[in-house]
């Protein structure tokens, strides 16, 4: 019991996860200001924005103002045990049990719910805007999401098993060496894009027409509950993707080289395309992607 | 407290509050994110929600309707705040001081802590301003 405190809120869990995952983002900020010829801010920027946040008075908007402040904290504390998770099975395989797989995909789709409860909740129409788009948003990733996923279970003989999974590869070779696991792997990269809420897929917040979205009526600890939310997403999903397609070696140097490649390809994503709007993102995603996939989902099953 | 003062000077988020500009103010707080001065190395960020913000940056000459506006901006705005006068309207209304609809200056309204004259100020003096403010609350904690 003690042990599994430990390991939830220190070691695989918050602490180590939220500490990777603001690294993470200032690798985005300093990547992103890189490519537009800025300087970026120093290493140490996230740690203190969430810091600040702390300290700034929190404003509770007219409305369900229990349910606008408890919001933040189921993203929280789902996507802190999908960290655990998955750092449990890249530690100690043994320690992972049969259908983990499926509870990390349920698990990863709590931070977009709470976003779009805590939007609703505020009562602000920008934020409904924004809270309505997320929503159409998951509906559209999550199909693809849960095909490439398929794909994988179809590849490693029925797994769903994480462990197992990661056997399969360290004895086959990482499925994305191969024609349907490539396939797989591209279109889940571009979910991680949308469940990350990044560019090009950030119409839940973006910026320039509802301003700040979802988030909009979120001040102090509330919206440092969000940030932090985000980055220890940045930190989960690439392991994720990791531990899906790329398990042949797990070793922590080959891990931390294959996280950052992960996290500069998405980072690149982010910085040279436009936003989509919300109904060009539901076709890309219910059109092409879904038709790619179900051919990789045909490929694994043919043995590809 | 001491921490909590220091990360926010650490970390300044801005909200850009106009009050019927003439945008030449306005272009040169953008002016500030380009790659010549680039404000995020000081961990500046332009925000869009004023739920976000620690600093109001207000331009311009407030008249009838823009002045219940800032009001209501800064009430909305979660505390501490900063409100920093940008341009000499908002600093003391220069030319429109006898103008019809120019009921009052920007500090009748809210409470300025800096004030960057100029027509526009130049980045550089904005950077000054803001780097004096964080200078002071530095000096009051010690």
């Amino acid at each position: 019991m003690l042990k599994l405190l430990f390991q939830y809120l220190i070691f695989p869990g918050f602490l180590f996860s939220a500490c990777v995952g603001l690294i993470a983002c200032w690798v985005d900020r300093k990547v992103t200001a890189r490519v537009q010829y800025r300087v970026g801010p120093p290493w140490y920027q996230n740690f203190v924005d969430i810091i600040k946040l702390l300290g700034k008075e929190t404003i509770v908007p007219e409305g369900s103002r229990l349910t606008f402040l408890l919001a933040p904290y189921f993203g929280l504390l789902s996507v802190v045990l999908v960290a655990m998770i998955l750092g449990r099975t890249l530690i100690s395989p043994v320690e992972s049990f049969i259908g983990d797989l499926i509870v990390v995909l349920y698990l990863l789709v709590i931070p977009a719910i709470s976003l779009i409860i805590g939007a609703f909740a505020s009562r602000n129409p920008f934020a409904s805007v924004g809270g309505s788009r997320e929503m159409k948003l998951v509906l559209g990733y999550e199909l693809v999401f849960i095909l490439s996923v398929i794909t994988v279970i179809i590849k490693t003989s029925s797994n769903i098993r994480l462990d197992n999974i990661l056997i399969f590869q360290q004895e086959f070779g990482s499925l994305v060496f191969s024609w349907s696991g490539l396939i797989a792997f591209i279109c889940a990269l571009i979910c991680t894009q949308a469940k990350l809420g990044f560019v090009p897929f950030d119409m839940a917040e973006a910026e320039q027409e509802i301003m700040a979205g979802a988030l909009i009526e979120y001040s102090g600890l509330p919206l440092a509950i969000f940030r932090l939310t985000k980055a220890i997403l940045l930190y989960v999903m690439p392991l994720f993707l990791i531990v899906l397609f790329m398990g042949k070696d797990t070793s922590p140097i080959f891990l931390i080289a294959k996280y950052i490649l992960i996290l500069v390809i998405i980072i690149l994503i982010k910085n040279t395309n436009p936003r989509l709007r919300i109904d060009q993102a539901l076709k890309f995603f219910w059109g092409k992607l879904a038709i790619l996939n179900i051919i990789a989902v045909v490929l694994a099953m043919l043995g590809y | 407290m001491n921490l909590k003062l220091k990360a926010l000077t650490k970390s300044i988020w801005v909200f850009h509050a106009a009050t019927s500009p003439c945008n030449n103010c306005d272009i040169e707080i953008l002016d500030l994110l380009t790659p010549r001065h680039d404000v995020e190395r000081f961990g500046m960020v332009l925000v869009g929600s004023v739920r976000h913000a620690d600093a109001l940056l207000v331009t311009g000459v407030p008249n009838y309707k823009t002045k219940e506006r800032l009001k209501k901006l800064y009430s909305q705005a979660p505390k501490p705040c900063i409100v920093v006068a940008i341009g000499g309207c908002a600093c003391g209304r220069i030319m429109f001081r006898d103008s019809y609809n120019s009921p009052c200056a920007v500090d009748e309204i809210i409470p300025v802590d800096v004030y960057i004259p100029g027509c526009p100020p130049k980045p550089e003096a904005m950077i000054a301003g803001i780097v004096k403010l964080i200078n002071k609350i530095n000096k009051a904690q010690t």
